[in-house]
């Protein structure tokens, strides 16, 4: 076996009910202003073994959703109304109901988050062998010899070198393995779930590549379940089985990767799309997105994107559309979601060099 | 013509005695009028503290900035007072680099007054308001008595590009100007920016670590890859995108994430020999990208530096094994 293949798995995760259903999730933040609505409504199916990747500009509430997931908001926040069920083998929890000490075992043991600016996340006066060893202490885990050898086990599938990093403080690590102990450490009590909040932003790109690359292995070898948070849309390319975009606290669209790269139907997500460079293949015009995102304080009336929206019609101003399917395993919020597919059609996205098509085009050009 | 800007073995150390870092290590380059290039590299390696000697902000430890044709340490205080103006920096954090007590008509008018750019006071105004509508800050009367704060990210970057413009530069150093803004309203900058170069002759020099941003600003111009503080590559946009020749350039445009599904799992992995960047206090011998590259010849790479030479299809390349080798980042 391979040094960096983790034996230890052995849950097929490929088939079975969704480990994590978030059911109309809201969260708000109390704040002087007012009430932050940061989450509306998420409903949402996360499938054993995909790996989800949530898209959207800064605000949009990819992080708190996330945090609320793990039930680690700070306590101006509410999640309310809403439902999150996770599933394990036979067990079925409400994860909004779990005591404080459920929820420190659920954390670990069963849906483990990796944050965003994750360099803050360690205490700067232990080592990776102290945080690693008190972690599993608080769970019950006193085999000195037990945690160590699976530290090492997680130091090599992360392509650290063990010794030079267990005896290491945060500060003699570079951003890079410390992201990586940090993923190691995620793993150390054996999660069906992880969530990775912008887990390569402010990694240097070659550094990105090593993370891309072990997150790729977790996803393919190891049928981890995963969810993805990035404002960096190359993230859910490179990474993500089905993509949802995240505006003004909502998904917008939900849909696999090439529905939502190729044959995206939210004007939103046309927009990110048509607003990011590829480094290979030849050149192609981009586009912004005019305007800025909304306050969440005092929202706007109806679809909350209508006054950046070049499709917006009179209908957008005063409702606000519900996710409705658009396609296959595709669904959009929006009210002129055909008018997008025809804008498609007319300007279609040969992305990069390989300019792949819509078959959708093919079929009605046959037609 | 003389170039606008030449750096003739441009060097910069930091500290003293064992700690001596040289952050920026004989960089040549020049830059034409009305040319765009793009300087690119991972963190640290030398491209803020290049720009900030374009900029007249630095002194170099050794070599030179030249302003057209002229050695900017040799210039009287005439010429350096003009050189300072017509060579203007815009930096990454719009957040740090505007003053939060002042309005943006204060920001935007006390260097027109100071620069003597309006003929009297009552001018003054106007000439911001239109500078404001240059960077798309509009209405910009709307904008002009608005504190910093309260704008958005993009605002503010653009409320910087206007204060650089209130001096008529003729060269702006871009320092990560988009990085901190949304991905969805980057591009309008950058187009702004585009203008400037058409509308008053403006050239740049756009320092970032995103390949895909260098690749779509300087798409007629030209990139110039750094690594550990020296000049590995640079050449044409097109050739330097398609046929890299530089191992590190190489690595660097197999390893950007691409947003696209396609191209992500269409793009060739290349095997590093070592995953970290050697810290500038104990530079490798030789080319310092040896302990990495998967190309390495003992006895060649870790003996000399290899120079930088010309190649046929444009550009340089630091690579005395690979200069001649195309190959295709996708498979
Ligand atoms: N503790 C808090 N108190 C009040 N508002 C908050 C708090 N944390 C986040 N917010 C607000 O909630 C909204 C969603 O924030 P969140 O961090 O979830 O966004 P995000 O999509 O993760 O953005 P980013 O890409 O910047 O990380 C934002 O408007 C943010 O300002
Ligand atoms: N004032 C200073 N004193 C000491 N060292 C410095 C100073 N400024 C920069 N350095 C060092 O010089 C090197 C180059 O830094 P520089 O800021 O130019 O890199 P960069 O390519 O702009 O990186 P980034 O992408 O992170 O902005 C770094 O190792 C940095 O730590
Ligand atoms: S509902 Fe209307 S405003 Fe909203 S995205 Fe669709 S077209 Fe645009
Ligand atoms: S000189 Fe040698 S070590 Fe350096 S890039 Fe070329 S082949 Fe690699
Ligand atoms: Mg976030
Ligand atoms: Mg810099």
């Amino acid at each position: 076996m391979a040094q960096n293949q983790l034996d230890w798995r052995t849950e097929d995760n490929s088939t079975g009910k969704p480990p994590l259903s978030l059911d109309n999730v809201h969260v708000g933040y109390a704040t002087r202003r007012g009430k932050v609505q940061a989450v509306r409504g998420v409903t949402v199916d996360l499938r054993a073994g995909e790996s989800l990747a949530l898209i959207g500009e800064s605000g949009s509430g990819k992080s708190t959703l996330g945090l609320a997931i793990v039930r680690l908001l700070p306590e101006t926040a509410q999640v309310s109304p809403g439902v999150i069920i996770y599933r394990r083998d036979e067990r079925e929890v409400d994860v909004l109901k779990l005591t404080p000490n459920e929820m420190r075992e659920f954390r670990w043991s069963d849906c483990a988050m990796v944050f965003q600016a994750a360099l803050n996340a360690f205490n700067p006066v232990l080592t990776v062998w102290n945080q690693t060893f008190d972690t599993a202490k608080a769970h019950g885990w006193h085999d000195k010899r037990a945690v160590l050898a699976r530290l090492v086990e997680l130091l090599q599938f992360v392509q650290l070198d063990p010794k030079r990093v267990i005896d290491a403080y945060p500060h003699e690590l570079s951003g890079g393995m410390r992201q990586r102990v940090l993923l190691a450490l995620s793993l150390l009590l054996n999660p069906q779930v992880l969530i990775l909040d912008e887990p390569t932003t402010a990694l240097d790109i070659i550094t990105q590549r090593t993370i891309i690359k072990l997150l790729r292995q977790l996803k393919e070898d190891q049928h981890f379940t995963m969810i993805f948070i990035s404002h960096d849309l190359a993230i859910a390319a490179e990474l993500a089985d089905r993509v949802a975009t995240m505006y003004a606290g909502r998904i917008v669209e939900l849909g696999t990767s090439d529905d939502i790269f190729y044959r995206p139907r939210h004007p939103y997500t046309l927009g990110l799309i048509r607003a990011v460079p590829t480094v290979s293949g030849g050149f192609e015009q981009l586009f912004s997105i005019p305007g800025s995102p909304p306050d969440l304080i005092n929202l706007p009336s109806g679809c909350k994107f209508h006054e950046r929206c070049s499709f917006a019609t009179d209908r957008c101003i005063q409702e606000e559309p519900e996710l409705e399917t658009v396609g296959l395993n595709h669904t959009a919020a929006c009210w002129n979601w055909r008018a997008v597919e025809e804008e498609l059609k007319l300007n279609p996205l040969h992305r990069g060099a390989l300019n792949v098509l819509d078959p959708s085009i093919i079929l009605a050009e046959a037609a | 013509m003389a170039p606008i800007i030449e750096l003739r073995n441009l060097t910069k150390r930091f500290g003293k005695g064992k700690e001596t870092v040289t952050a920026v290590d004989a960089v040549s380059f020049a830059i034409e009028p009305g040319e765009t290039v793009c300087l690119v590299g991972e963190s640290g390696c030398g491209k803020s503290t290049t720009g900030r000697m374009v900029a007249g902000l630095l002194d170099p430890t050794a070599g030179e900035v030249l302003f057209e044709g002229k050695s900017i340490s040799k210039l009287d205080s005439t010429a350096f007072r003009r050189y300072r103006q017509s060579v203007q920096i815009i930096h990454q954090d719009p957040y740090s680099s505007l003053n939060p007590t002042q309005t943006i008509r204060e920001i935007i008018t006390a260097p027109l007054l100071r620069h003597n750019k309006v003929k009297k006071r009552g001018d003054a105004e106007g000439r911001a308001l239109a500078l404001l509508e240059v960077v798309d800050l509009t209405p910009a009367r709307d904008i002009i008595d608005k504190y910093p704060h309260q704008l958005s990210g993009g605002q503010r970057q653009r409320v910087a590009v206007a204060r650089a413009l209130t001096v008529d530069p003729k060269f702006i150093v871009a320092d990560e100007a988009v990085s901190m803004v949304d991905v969805s309203i980057r591009v309008s900058i950058l187009t702004m920016l585009a203008r400037l170069k058409q509308e008053f002759d403006v050239t740049f020099l756009f320092i970032t670590h995103d390949l895909a941003l260098a690749k779509y600003f300087a798409w007629e111009g030209r990139i110039t890859v750094m690594y550990l503080g020296r000049v590995v590559e640079d050449g044409p946009t097109q050739r330097l995108i398609t046929d890299a020749r530089h191992p590190y350039t190489q690595a660097l445009l197999s390893a950007v994430p691409e947003a696209d599904p396609e191209l992500a799992h269409h793009k060739r992995q290349i095997e590093l020999r070592g995953a970290e960047i050697p810290s500038l206090l104990a530079l490798p011998p030789g080319c310092t990208f040896h302990p990495r590259c998967p190309y390495f010849v003992p006895g060649q790479c870790d003996v000399a530096a290899p120079p930088l030479e010309p190649v046929a299809e444009g550009g340089r390349v630091a690579c005395p094994v690979r200069k001649l080798e195309h190959i295709s980042l996708l498979v």
